[in-house]
């Protein structure tokens, strides 16, 4: 064999086996992934919370892991409007992509969880998502399972009983901080300086993208980096006629997140659900307020908006063209965001947007 | 004293940003012995409802009213009235009033009007009078008296003079920086008016007085000005519990000068910047007041807003709502004998504000 080809092959393998390992270094185009001091990354852990997130016996029915609505295939999404849990039961809220989570400064839509470790214990035991009444039944699991006294005592040096739920919090979150996506074709043109890796199409969107869209005061991209979301609340219009109308049904509302607790409030009633940033604040200004989501591989994540009431990346651009409504005709919500407003984009600055933010996609995430 | 003090201003600031929820069922208490006669009202102010032609009327002042009227709609528990402190219009016309008033007729509870420059100076407050009432009144609340002044009167001369059109007054008042300008004022009648109506009133009534323009005098270019404020203050003088809330500034500001306490509110539709950051004339921003954060100009919204108020013990606590900014607290603290922000009053807990515009 040529010993210049041999070299090659030698190279390729050689990657292959980095990109199979944890990425540790952020990929072109993103922030070095933040890691909390209590909670390192390690090989052992991010396997044990990968078995974790994929164990469908934390589940009332044993049907329902994790993965289940956050599915590498899919974007690490469901591709669903809003999720299905135990027995088909449907939530409130569509999925979001779990890639690039470890970089938003809140968990949930609603924001309602400050990190990845305290998130990943909710659904668990909300009644229609995993569906458990406790977490008791998982700690029997990863007690006594002869594969996970292993898993933890590689990752913690904990086993039996000395394994509680902070210790299942943190290998799910550390399998979660892997879960990082950049070097999207707008990276390497953006940031990596290939003029080529985009379309010309979609070169145009960005343009639109920054400019005319106003599309980047809330879906951030700076100098260095792009994490596409500024992690912010904002009432764009989104399922705005299921807003309260007055304040009898605000006090309802509210009386529905005091008496059930917000995870479980917001997931289980539309109206509920629709109060936003406000079921977690009670701040007036932030009633309808959802978190801006990154736009990083949203084309694997369709449908759209935090309830998936919106299909397709044209018919979201369409949405924000007429100033966060689905037609041009439906009234403008009072209370909708001052970033929001008409955009009088031509169908070719909207097309063009559309081929841009399908060049956000990642490589190791795109679907084959 | 200085932990006391911040203690105190923080558990009030808390608990009366708690009266917000509406879950109608938090009590709030203030601890006040005669405290059955807290009470709250809201004030909105400087929409400036601007017509364009036929059906059309600029959206973003048009959406900022809205949304507070929503936003005041869903407080609770209810406030016990309203305030509307004056530029309904832009310009003073009568479409402008009307479609104002139709956005206003959403909000639910009685409103009180004051009166600003903007809806005064084309038909000199002709048709306000037809459609909403008195330029200037008192009414009584739960103990306070509360007295509405017209505040932005000016010199007859200036008023009178040989303009081409009315429409050529209301612009060059509102014009800021005007050199052909002419100071707002209260004006002799009205001071008469107010001498007369405040002899009735006992001076241990807590007095809450209503204007546009500050009467105090910060800048004179934008007209954070009233030419005769030191008369007018000085009939407040007397009471032991004196309140002057005004408009026009669009910022948070507020003072104190002797007993008598002064707030600004928020304008629905634009926030002005400070006037420290302009150099072209002298600007006397009170020391006391913690600026707000710069606006970010993509969110219409960012430093608008409107206000709820907590009169407690006969002085007012601010409670600004500010969409896409901060919500701040400015109360009045007994001890100390002046208002202070909830939150940022110590310079040490205070975030640098960006200063340039």
């Amino acid at each position: 064999m040529d010993r210049k080809y041999k070299f090659i092959l030698q190279c390729a393998a050689f990657m292959a086996t980095l990109m199979s390992c944890i990425v540790f270094a952020a990929p072109l185009g993103l922030p070095p992934v933040p890691i909390p001091p209590d909670n390192p990354i390690t090989p052992e852990k991010v396997e044990l919370g990968d078995k974790l997130f994929h164990d469908k016996r934390f589940s009332s029915t044993g049907e329902v892991s994790c993965a289940n609505c956050h599915d590498r295939a899919k974007g690490f999404s469901d591709a669903l409007p809003v999720s299905e849990g135990i027995n088909k039961l449907k939530g409130t809220r569509n999925a979001p992509t779990v890639i690039n989570a470890v970089y938003l400064k809140t968990q949930f839509w609603d924001g309602r969880e400050p990190t990845l470790e305290s998130q990943s214990a909710q659904p668990f035991i909300n009644p229609v998502e995993m569906g458990l009444q406790n977490h008791d039944p998982i700690l029997k699991i990863v007690q006594n399972d002869p594969e996970y006294l292993k898993l933890f005592e590689r990752a913690f040096g904990k086993s039996g009983s000395e394994v509680t739920m902070v210790e299942v919090e943190q290998a799910l979150a550390t399998f979660e901080r892997t879960l990082i996506g950049g070097n999207s074709p707008f990276d390497r043109y953006f940031y990596g300086g290939d003029k080529t890796a985009m379309s010309p199409a979609a070169i145009r969107g960005l343009d639109v993208f920054i400019n005319q869209g106003r599309c980047v005061s809330c879906h951030v991209i700076e100098q260095t980096q792009a994490l596409f979301t500024d992690n912010r609340f904002h009432m764009i219009g989104v399922a705005a006629h299921q807003m309260p109308k007055d304040l009898g049904e605000l006090s309802a509302a509210v009386e529905h997140v005091r008496q059930k607790g917000a995870d479980i409030a917001v997931l289980s009633d539309p109206k509920t659900s629709s109060l936003g940033r406000y079921a977690v604040t009670r701040d007036l200004t932030e009633i309808g307020a959802f978190k801006t989501p990154t736009l990083r591989n949203i084309e694997l994540s369709a449908p759209y908006m935090h309830d998936g009431s919106i299909e397709t990346l044209e018919e979201v651009v369409i949405f924000y063209n007429n100033g966060g409504r689905v037609n041009e005709t439906d009234p403008v919500p009072e209370l909708l965001s001052g970033g929001i407003r008409p955009l009088n984009l031509t169908d070719e600055q909207q097309s063009d947007l559309v081929e841009f933010l399908k060049a956000l996609t990642s490589p190791e995430f795109a679907r084959q | 004293m200085k932990i006391d003090r911040r203690t105190f201003l923080k558990t009030a600031g808390t608990a009366l940003v708690g009266s917000a929820l509406p879950v109608s069922l938090v009590k709030v208490a203030f601890g006040a012995a005669d405290s059955a006669r807290d009470f709250t009202f809201g004030y909105i102010s400087d929409a400036h409802i601007q017509y364009i032609k036929g059906k059309d009327f600029v959206r973003n002042w048009d959406m900022g009213l809205k949304r507070s009227i929503m936003e005041a709609n869903l407080l609770s528990p209810r406030p016990d009235f309203f305030m509307f402190g004056g530029d309904l219009a832009q310009l003073g016309m009568k479409e402008e009033l009307d479609h104002g008033l139709d956005i206003m007729s959403s909000l639910r509870g009685e409103v009180h009007y004051v009166i600003g420059e903007h809806d005064y100076y084309l038909d000199l407050g002709e048709y306000w009078q037809e459609k909403i009432g008195p330029l200037y009144y008192s009414f009584d609340h739960k103990g306070v008296h509360f007295v509405v002044l017209n505040s932005i009167l000016t010199y007859d001369g200036w008023t009178h003079k040989d303009w081409d059109s009315p429409m050529d007054r209301m612009k060059a008042m509102a014009r800021l920086d005007n050199p052909e300008g002419s100071p707002f004022m209260v004006g002799e009648e009205q001071i008469a008016w107010l001498r007369k109506d405040l002899e009735k009133v006992n001076k241990g009534t807590p007095l809450c007085v209503f204007s546009h323009s500050p009467l105090q005098k910060i800048f004179k270019g934008w007209n954070f000005w009233t030419e005769d404020a030191e008369k007018v203050q000085a009939l407040l003088k007397p009471f032991r519990k004196a309140t002057v809330i005004y408009g026009h500034v669009h910022q948070v500001q507020y003072n104190q000068i002797g007993n008598i306490t002064f707030h600004a509110v928020m304008a629905t539709a634009w926030p002005w910047p400070y006037p420290e950051s302009y150099r072209q004339a002298a600007s006397c921003l009170p020391k006391l007041t913690v600026h707000m954060n710069r606006a970010d100009p993509f969110f219409e919204r960012d430093a608008t807003g409107w206000q709820y108020i907590n009169v407690m013990d006969g002085k007012a606590a601010m409670h600004y709502q500010l969409p896409d900014n901060e919500n701040r607290s400015v109360v009045y603290n007994h001890r100390t004998g002046y208002p202070e922000d909830a939150k940022y009053q110590d310079y040490a807990d205070r975030v640098p504000p960006q200063k340039h515009y």
